[in-house]
């Protein structure tokens, strides 16, 4: 329903990471590990919420503004989200963890169902990124009215 | 610098309960040191500055941010992460100053300066030519 494109880049060892991370996924649910084990593969990670007008993709982007964001909607259900993280400038420092990340990404996911591109919104709020994608009529939910004879 | 891991065995430190019913999660950390200070880079997406308290006691740094749910009403379709709190806690090793420790929560990012002690600052010795 709702997968990553494919991509040529990907080789065998990242499908491995994948699964990974899937697997891992698994667990952090059940609460057996925290965030610190494993990167995930896929950045950032998604998550899909839906009411009866919208679908909303959220994403944790500590850190970023909107303007060092690029998202578009391509085709009805194609989304992809683009941007970069800069490494916070420190002279003369010493490093002594670095557990979070930073650089390029880019992640082009289908939506489970089409969307109206022209209306898509997104908001960014103490680094969690909020896109509201309005549903096309076709795809709202319909009450049907039971009748009884 | 060593993250203090809390044992059962420490009797008075074993782990720390909490009263809501949330997953906690720990937030990635940046530390950087420089000749004046440490600087503590965390990543704490969806933490709002007055749900944050962080802490400095017993040359511990305590971080603990709530985060609310923010999706109410809505149906959750599909996860590739999880929504919960944050906790961390660090042990410094280091001689802080503890009244001039600053911390910024913006955009996500909490960022936390402890300046290090005037003793234990380097101090540069002036060589004198004659």
């Amino acid at each position: 329903m709702f997968a990553t494109r494919w991509q040529p880049f990907n080789d065998v060892w990242s499908e491995m990471n994948r699964l990974h991370e899937e697997m891992n996924r698994v667990f952090d649910r059940c609460g057996y590990r925290d965030r610190l084990s494993g990167m995930a593969s896929a950045y950032p990670a998604l998550d899909l919420w839906q009411d009866q007008d919208n679908l909303y993709v959220e994403a944790e982007l500590p850190g970023m503004k909107l303007e060092d964001l690029e998202i578009y909607v391509t085709g009805d259900n194609q989304l992809s989200v683009k941007g970069s993280r800069r490494v916070p400038e420190q002279e003369k420092a010493t490093w002594h963890r670095r557990e979070r990340t930073y650089g390029e990404f880019t992640r082009v996911v289908s939506l489970p169902f089409p969307v109206n591109a022209g209306k898509v919104r997104a908001s960014l709020k103490h680094g969690v990124l909020t896109i509201t994608l309005p549903k096309v009529e076709a795809t709202k939910p319909r009450r049907i009215e039971v009748k009884a004879e | 610098m060593t993250e203090m891991i809390r044992k059962e065995s420490d009797g008075n430190l074993a782990t720390v309960e909490r009263t809501r019913n949330t997953t906690t999660y720990t937030p990635r950390f940046d530390i950087v040191e420089t000749e004046d200070e440490l600087i503590l880079y965390g990543d704490l997406p969806g933490v709002a500055p007055e749900n944050l308290e962080v802490r400095f006691e017993n040359e511990h740094v305590i971080v603990h941010g709530r985060v609310d749910a923010r999706h109410e009403g809505r149906e959750h379709i599909y996860a590739e992460y999880g929504i919960g709190d944050y906790y961390r806690e660090f042990r410094i090793n280091e001689a802080v100053d503890a009244a001039k420790i600053e911390a910024e929560l913006k955009d996500g990012v909490l960022t936390l300066h402890l300046p290090k002690a005037e003793a234990i600052k380097p101090k540069r010795i002036e060589v004198k030519s004659e």
